[in-house]
């Protein structure tokens, strides 16, 4: 990130521009980039579900328009645009109108905080982890919104539903995220992929010792997320779209989109905090003996970037045949599972994390 | 709590937009059902009365779309008996074959479809892969898909061909019936959505004049098949499970797949040792039925179908009467559904295999 910051000053400098100016716009930068990658991720990853379910469904999937399917999601997101947005009979069209635009902040957020390589984070707080925690469940404020102001039965049901399913399980993927920040003896989330570097790659990753946490996270994210299993707030068979109903054209892509933006930052968060995030499975980075010495400095940041992608992509991977599994829970059994036996499991875990570290005093690799 | 009225339908995609559930919810508790149907009237019953037999022939495999043949064998044995005319064995084995398979076909869409409204994706497309194999084989046959035709007064259309294609199917199904199970029958999240859900006691299920699977799923042994002409001399056991919830009633439609492979190999054997088609068609342009009145039953994949003729001896029927199963199951879901939660609502509507066009006729 700073060298990205020095390289924007010195650029400004060379065209006889105070550095004020550049203190101030410098942010606009990393905004963009963001929202630019964000679009290319959403667009890529829609196509990479629909493709997986297709193979797993014994399809073709979108094989159409463009190579291979690949300008599906683009042609679906241009039609959507054509769209006419209508606004149903007494909808509050304030509220209406906000959801599907504070939708994507959480997610932008959430993005500038995780750390692509040891040097690119966008926003480096000391206290990146707890930013993400507050910033994960957002997106809820957006779902109860648009479920309130559809004026819809239907919606308000997944709204409801959603509200519910997030209270009850955002509690213990806070605790194994509390246990993760124990190990890591840091709330930052570069230092916490840093504790989990030792000579032998893929042991010194926190999903070994805090494989129940891991375990706890992944399935509270799926919730989270309003994936199968736990779809229920937008559960097609049952609710319609649930919170989504009554939205058309580019709003209701922009819901659409929204969802793969949120699996996409939660899947790198989970990467960061059980897979070792940019870190090699190897141990030790190939690049120094890939590429000769003069640019090899520069190339460990990509591969850097390009080992937590790789675990995003997994990740998201297992997701999706998940998707392709499993149906869906009821509501009841969704709460009562969460609440009886996520939460006190994850609680017991945060403890035996704490004694764990209490006993291998930090470094057990 | 205020109590909320919820139209369930009929532009709901798990209704197909042809049923509507008037609900009264309280939270998501459904405090009473009200099924709203009428939807896919075709006037079925009063068409018949200004049409002649054979004229009506072709229309009565859309009463249930997914179960055609069913319907057309109903006709046609109805005035066969009327009109005292045997079948040869071939042309038995005919019917027999092809109504099994269109029994599996049916059951196999309706594994996809509930499972697709419990909300799991894959299974939707499996049970149609396997259904293709046996849709297709039905258009070589008959040349159609799904609206077959293919029966007539006094026996089939033409004979039969293609016989190693149904041994094809017969040989895949058990294999991928078995994968079906695998995927589906030890899901936990399966059997938390179905198990104890619906139940559907003896009582109730005699009280609503249910019949078929969903009868058979709740211990009564109750099947057509046994004392039908066409399965003389077939070894089958009727598929009776005593669990009277969701589960039972899918548990029972995959044994039904598997009991249907056993009655076809069967019949395969008799269509092989019988080799000499002899129909005794009628002629369709003079068919009349004599003065009287004339009733049939087969066990339909969703229940006991039944014909009703009134003739007065003229080409056309005085009344024309169709009893079928689905229509049972709809009113059956005012009181399953009460005290039930929304989202087992569809799980539960789902679970008792109805048809719309078969309901509304």
């Amino acid at each position: 990130m700073n060298y990205l910051y020095f390289l924007y000053i010195e650029f400004l400098a060379k065209h006889n521009i105070p550095q004020l100016f550049g203190d101030l716009t410098f942010y606009i930068i990393p905004c963009c980039i963001i929202f630019a990658a964000l679009l290319v991720v959403v667009l890529a990853l829609v196509l990479f579900e629909r493709k997986l379910l297709g193979w797993f469904t014994q399809r073709k999937g979108p094989n159409r328009v463009g190579f291979w399917g690949i300008l599906q999601t683009l042609a679906d997101a241009f039609k959507l645009l054509c769209k006419e947005n209508i606004t149903p009979k007494g909808a509050d069209r304030f509220l209406f109108n906000l959801a599907p635009v504070i939708i994507f902040v959480p997610v932008m957020i959430a993005l500038g905080l995780i750390p692509y390589s040891s040097e690119f984070t966008f926003m480096n707080f000391q206290t990146n982890l707890l930013i993400f925690i507050v910033i994960g469940a957002m997106p809820v404020l957006s779902i109860l919104f648009a479920g309130w102001a559809s004026n819809n039965k239907y919606s308000l049901f997944g709204a409801m539903r959603s509200v519910a399913q997030i209270l009850a399980y955002e509690l213990p993927i806070a605790f194994c995220i509390l246990s993760v920040a124990v190990l890591g003896s840091s709330l930052n989330l570069t230092q916490i992929v840093y504790a989990q570097s030792s000579r032998l790659g893929v042991l010194g990753w926190f999903a070994l010792p805090c494989f129940i946490g891991f375990v706890i996270t992944f399935i509270c994210m799926i919730a989270e997320l309003n994936r199968c299993p736990f779809d229920l707030p937008e559960a097609e068979s049952e609710l319609i779209c649930g919170y989504n109903t009554e939205y058309s054209g580019m709003r209701f892509a922009i819901f659409y989109l929204s969802e793969y933006a949120m699996l996409f930052a939660n899947s790198l968060l989970l990467a960061v905090l059980f897979l070792g995030g940019f870190l090699s499975p190897l141990g030790k980075f190939l690049s120094p003996i890939i590429f000769p010495p003069e640019i090899s400095g520069v190339m460990v940041y990509f591969e850097q970037a390009f080992w937590l992608f790789a675990k995003t992509f997994l990740i998201i991977f297992v997701i999706i045949w998940i998707r392709a599994t499993f149906p869906r829970m009821a509501q009841f059994d969704l709460l009562k599972f969460s609440w009886a036996v996520l939460l006190p499991v994850s609680i017991l875990n945060f403890f035996l994390m704490v004694i764990f570290k209490y006993l291998t005093g930090g470094g057990y690799v | 709590m205020n109590k909320l009225k919820l139209n369930l339908g009929p532009q709901h995609p798990s209704t197909h937009g042809v049923l509507r559930l008037i609900l009264e919810l309280e939270g998501e508790k459904i405090l009473s059902c009200e099924p709203d149907i009428g939807y896919l009237h075709r006037g079925m019953e009063k068409m018949a009365e200004k049409l002649s037999y054979i004229q009506y022939l072709p229309l009565v495999d859309r009463i249930d779309y997914l179960a055609g043949f069913f319907y057309s064998e109903l006709l046609c044995r109805t005035v066969e008996k009327a009109l005292n005319i045997e079948l040869s064995k071939r042309v038995k084995a005919i019917r027999l074959i092809l109504l099994e398979l269109n029994r599996m076909a049916s059951h196999l869409l309706w594994i996809g479809a509930f499972l697709m409204d419990l909300g799991a994706v894959s299974p939707f497309f499996y049970a149609f892969r396997e259904r293709e194999l046996i849709l297709q084989y039905f258009e070589k046959v008959s040349g159609q898909r799904m609206m077959n035709n293919y029966f007539v007064f006094g026996g089939v259309r033409r004979d039969i061909e293609f016989l190693e294609d149904i041994e094809e199917i017969l040989k895949i199904l058990p294999e991928k019936v078995n994968d079906y199970e695998k995927l589906i029958t030890e899901n936990p999240i399966f059997i938390q959505r179905t198990k104890n859900k619906g139940i559907l006691d003896k009582n109730t299920a005699f009280n609503f004049g249910i019949t078929g699977v969903n009868l058979r799923a709740s211990g009564v042994e109750l099947d057509f098949r046994s004392g039908d002409y066409l399965y003389e001399g077939i070894e089958f056991k009727p598929v009776v499970l005593d669990g009277c919830d969701s589960y039972t009633r899918y548990r029972a439609r995959v044994q039904e797949i598997r009991e249907s492979i056993k009655i076809i190999s069967q019949a395969l054997e008799i269509l092989k040792s019988e080799k000499d088609l002899n129909q005794n068609l009628l002629n369709p342009f003079t068919l009349s039925l004599p003065e009287g009145e004339y009733i049939q039953e087969i066990e339909a994949p969703r229940g006991l179908a039944s014909v009703y003729i009134k003739s007065t001896g003229e080409k056309t029927p005085y009344r024309f009467k169709w009893r079928t199963g689905s229509y049972y199951s709809v009113n059956l879901l005012r009181k399953l559904l009460k005290g039930a939660y929304l989202n087992d609502a569809i799980a539960i509507s789902g679970s008792l295999d109805i048809i719309l066009p078969e309901v509304d006729k």
